[in-house]
């Protein structure tokens, strides 16, 4: 609302879709596309380095590593696809949730400070390879008419309610869920980094161009730029368990027996 | 939101839906090296030391339980040798009190026997032994009668034929009236 007022009433410019385009650095290439390298180099660097010298009493550092592997790995994936077929997929849960998780926490890191997820192709990239990966699973464990009976064909229903149910779950499992995988992570990622911009921002401009009694209110609004960082850091991690959540959730019903 | 809506269709710009082919390729590639690096390294290192975690407690648990086995088959022995020793004991005192009986029982036998054999013994020695006194006892008062009675009568018995004849006739008398007697008692 203030924002809107102080548009109406000067010359402040609310932060929008613009500003998640950045100027490139050198070239073609931009500031997301460095965090992205640079979010692969610090979780390969990290977890090769950590897991170098594993010992049977965890350190406080191993102690660490191992928290975030264990928790894609007994909370995430054994958890959603089942304790008998999680193991091949650990290293894709681990890897979605890292990564995820610090090219989200990228949002709040001073200096750094862009979630790379608010830019849409590097969601769908992750969105293309789980849906790869659910659905071949799904291919290879049914067979391709048994899968596609799977997914369209569920149990327990009415014969001529499959007329309408079949298009709506084929529509579901192969259209709308994951890209919806997708569109959240993006979705909360640019909402929550357009939010800390018009607090910032505003304030900003409330303290340099606002008249003298209108100046102090910058400072609430900073204070909420503060207050809703961490609410940011939260939605973050949050964000990056229920991609790595879902994806498993996924894969572990297109692995799913009949019941 | 309306606004910014406005301002971005009127200046034609970003739109944040559609992505970007350079940033989706560029994360797909990151994405994967990622994926492999992990794969390759972390995930398999981090799995050995789970599994020797978990070989480390089930060998801690195996070998409890092997212990535990181990204490039960000693306690069953035990108690197995035990039962076996109450039953032995039990079968010893049972022995030892048949034992104790019979050997009672052939004792008192033996007593017996030897109580009746002393008294049969006793009987037959007084038997023997009245049966002399009452030869000698006889031969003596044949003597003394004879002798009584010769002095009485003042006249030798001489005559062998009388006096034989009188004797055995006294005797004879003495000797029905003893066993007479002998009844008697």
């Amino acid at each position: 609302m203030g924002a809107l007022v102080l548009t109406q009433g000067g010359g402040f410019q609310p932060p929008g879709a613009d500003s998640f385009v950045l100027p490139p650095i050198v070239g073609g290439v931009t500031k997301p596309m460095v965090l992205v390298v640079l979010s692969v180099i610090i979780i390969a660097v990290y977890f090769t380095l950590a897991t170098r010298n594993l010992k049977m009493v965890p350190g406080k550092g191993q102690f660490v590593a191992e928290s975030v592997y264990d928790f894609s790995r007994n909370s995430i994936a054994r958890e959603q696809i089942g304790s008998k077929d999680f193991r091949p997929f650990v290293p894709l849960i681990f890897a979605l949730f890292t990564f995820v998780l610090v090219n989200n926490i990228f949002g709040i890191i001073p200096l750094v400070q862009f979630p790379t997820m608010s830019r849409i192709g590097f969601p769908i990239a992750l969105f293309i390879t789980a849906y790869v990966v659910i659905h071949f699973v799904g291919f290879r464990r049914h067979g391709f008419l048994g899968y596609l009976k799977h997914v369209m064909f569920p149990p327990g229903v009415p014969k001529p309610i499959y007329l309408l149910l079949s298009p709506i779950e084929f529509f579901q499992k192969f259209l709308a869920q994951p890209v919806a995988l997708a569109i959240r992570v993006f979705a909360a990622m640019f909402a929550g980094h357009l939010i800390l911009l018009v607090f910032t921002l505003g304030g900003s401009y409330l303290i340099t161009e606002a008249s003298a009694a209108l100046k102090p209110v910058s400072i609430i609004s900073w204070a909420f730029a503060i207050a809703l960082t961490f609410v940011e850091a939260l939605i973050q991690v949050l964000q990056a368990y229920i991609f790595a959540l879902l994806t498993a959730n996924f894969i572990g019903a297109a692995l799913a027996s009949e019941h | 939101m309306v606004n910014t809506q406005m301002v971005l269709a009127a200046e034609g710009e970003h739109n944040p839906i559609i992505p970007e082919i350079s940033e989706l390729i560029l994360g797909l590639v990151a994405f994967v090296l990622l994926l492999f690096v992990l794969w390759k390294y972390a995930v398999p290192r981090f799995e050995k030391l789970y599994a020797e975690r978990t070989e480390k407690i089930e060998g801690g648990i195996e070998k409890a339980e092997r212990a535990q086995a181990e204490a039960e088959q000693a306690l069953e022995q035990y108690k197995a040798q035990l039962a076996d020793a109450r039953a032995e004991s039990a079968r010893i005192r049972d022995d030892a009190r048949v034992e104790a009986e019979q050997i009672k029982e052939e004792l008192r036998a033996q007593a017996q026997a030897e109580a009746d054999r002393i008294v049969a013994q006793g009987h037959a020695q007084l038997q023997a032994q009245r049966a002399q006194i009452i030869a000698e006892l006889r031969a003596d008062l044949g003597r003394n009668s004879i002798e009584l009675a010769s002095r009485i009568v003042g006249e030798s018995l001489e005559d062998e034929a009388r006096r034989r004849g009188t004797v055995d006739r006294f005797l004879a008398e003495l000797d029905s009236e003893s066993t007479a007697g002998a009844t008697r008692e």
